[in-house]
């Protein structure tokens, strides 16, 4: 099903708004954000100039350094007695990024969000048990309104206590699970633990998952729990943007759809800030041409994925961008090689004998960089001779997916860290 | 008539073998045999006990990865020569021992743990030969 009409207009159309939209916003960060009047000044640019949308490449980038600088409210467009919710990532680097919404920001967010649980598969029917953290965190509430306004019977029940959430699963017959990848794998692995098995027991078939990276093969393990049936669909945002709505996937699973008359969305080099042509790999940067709080101008998302604008199978005609290969944040180096942990997963979850957790370990011996990457062994075997087989057979993999060598330690169920919210599995050891 | 000896995967830490025996103890589960072999990584630990499939559940529950496989269980009298003797007739069928441990018996008899390259052709070539086994049940009573 489509949620909005404006899902499937003509791409003239979805520009027209787009132009209009973005001549507004640009006016009135001009007029009423300071640190943007300076950049544009800087660049000479002048709101008057924003004659087309390909003049929307010569505007200045924003990046979170610039919402740090100005912590908390100097990005805001709107006097703080206009605010009705301020929300904040967890500032892990230092202070916290601040984001704030008007009710109007609400309502497009909550908007956002209808449309793509909508995508995923969400309807009035569903009861839909939302395992992202509550709390300053966008994730949680996000998805709430924006199920609610579908009409979904919502079960808050945020992270943790793991088995109460199952039997919340197994009573409220929940329908929709909402969480990261990793935790719905945790949850999987809890519900065994309590002889309940997620795929036959429990009634859950649509999820909609985000904050994290669904590689085909993280949604091939999690199918491989919850039932090979389950319609699981990745969607996007981060707090700057709103949060979780700025895209997600349909039933067709060949990318995230944008919501593009909210959020104009470009790639570029992220060395040169060149803006690429459609269909070529690089940064994503998003303007939000419907926001009031904190109007962000081309964002820089530090996400590398690609944009296409063929029209979809299901009708819609918003572009879509493809399931991230990885957050510029998350890329190691290791020997000057580039490494995605999503890679390592895919390996990772190639290997029946092995659970779906595992572990980066960087190290420095001398000059060099050494990779460790630590694995629960699931099945065991009776010799010594199999598990080196094992173990060979995953390093001679990741030597070819990853051109690196690295050690493989097998380790016993459980032993690895499980996570509620976004997985950490890097620990990088070098002293940077 | 194979038996089953169950192996656990154990890693190189401290209190690690303790807390396999601590969960055997817990199920009341009794340990005919055993046998540790390890790498400087993680070592494998072989049980033969008296009921295999509960021990499997017991240490799957508490988070130990374990295989269950069939060996053989094989009387033999205790005199010296006889280990040699069984040997040879695996060797002249050109069938390789894996690995092999001891296991106590009551009485003057002795009895081994072996897993060969081919179970079934060991077994039939024991029977052959008059070996004697210790079946499933036999350890079940142990």
């Amino acid at each position: 099903m489509i949620w909005s009409k404006q899902e499937i207009l003509p791409r003239e159309e979805i520009e027209a708004i787009q132009l209009s939209r973005l001549q507004e916003t640009v006016a009135r960060v001009y007029e009423k954000v300071a640190p943007y009047r300076k950049k544009m000044d800087e660049a000479g640019i002048r709101p008057s100039d924003i004659q087309s949308l390909s003049d929307l490449a010569r505007l200045p980038f924003v990046t979170k350094r610039d919402l740090r600088d100005n912590y908390p409210f100097g990005m805001f467009a709107v006097p703080k007695e206009e605010l009705v919710r301020i929300h904040a990532s967890s500032g892990t680097t230092g202070k916290p990024t601040v984001v704030g919404y008007t009710q109007n920001d609400l309502d497009v967010w909550t908007e956002c969000v209808s449309r793509v649980a909508c995508m995923g598969g969400a309807t009035e029917k569903d009861v839909a048990q939302i395992c992202f953290g509550y709390g300053m965190f966008t994730g949680a509430l996000g998805l709430h309104y924006g199920l609610e306004r579908i009409g979904a019977a919502i079960v808050p029940s945020s992270t943790g206590n793991s088995e109460k959430q199952i039997m919340y699963m197994q009573d409220f017959e929940t329908s929709l699970l909402v969480a990261t990848p990793s935790y719905a794998l945790r949850l999987a692995e809890v519900a065994r633990s309590m002889g309940i098995d997620p795929a036959k027991d429990l009634k859950v078939k649509i999820g909609l998952v985000g904050s994290e990276l669904l590689t085909d093969a993280m949604r091939e393990e999690m199918r491989k729990y919850w039932g090979k049936d389950m319609l699981i669909t990745s969607n996007y945002g981060m707090s700057e943007l709103n949060g979780p709505g700025v895209s997600g996937e349909c039933e067709y699973l060949c990318g995230m759809h944008i919501n593009e008359d909210f959020y104009i969305p470009e790639i570029i080099d992220s060395e040169t800030g060149e803006v690429l042509p459609a269909g070529e790999k690089g940064e994503l940067v998003i303007t939000c041409i419907k926001k009031e709080g904190l109007p962000l101008i081309r964002y820089r998302t530090k996400d590398i994925t690609r944009l296409f604008y063929e029209k979809c199978k299901c009708g819609r005609t918003f572009c879509r961008m493809e399931n991230l290969s990885g957050r510029s944040d998350d890329m190691l180096k290791v020997r000057g090689v580039n490494v995605f942990p999503g890679q390592i997963e895919e390996v990772i979850f190639g290997f029946e004998e092995l659970g779906p957790h595992y572990e980066i370990i960087v190290e420095r011996e001398g000059y060099l960089d050494k990779m460790t990457i630590r694995v629960e062994l699931v099945h065991s075997t009776d010799s010594f001779a199999e598990l080196e087989r094992l173990r060979n057979a995953i390093r001679a993999k990741l030597r070819t997916v990853l051109g690196l060598d690295a050690k493989i330690m097998l380790e016993s169920p459980n032993t690895l860290q499980r996570f509620e919210g976004k997985a950490k599995r890097i620990k990088d050891l070098r002293s940077k | 008539m194979a038996a089953k000896q169950l192996s656990v995967f154990i890693e190189n830490r401290k209190g690690r073998l303790g807390e396999v025996l601590e969960v055997l103890k817990k199920n009341g589960i009794s340990i005919l045999s055993l046998s540790l072999a390890d790498t400087t990584e993680y070592g494998l630990l072989r049980l033969i006990v008296n009921d295999p499939e509960l021990c499997k559940k017991a240490l799957s529950r508490e988070g130990f990865s374990t295989m269950l496989s069939e060996v053989l269980v094989v009387r033999i009298t205790h005199i010296s020569g006889s280990l040699q003797e069984l040997l040879t007739l695996l060797s002249e069928q050109d069938i390789g021992v894996e690995y092999m441990y001891g296991l106590s018996v009551e009485g003057s008899d002795a009895s081994v743990v072996i897993k060969t390259s081919d179970l079934a052709r060991s077994e039939a070539l024991f029977a052959q030969n008059g070996v004697t086994f210790l079946s499933a049940q036999d350890l079940a009573r142990m």
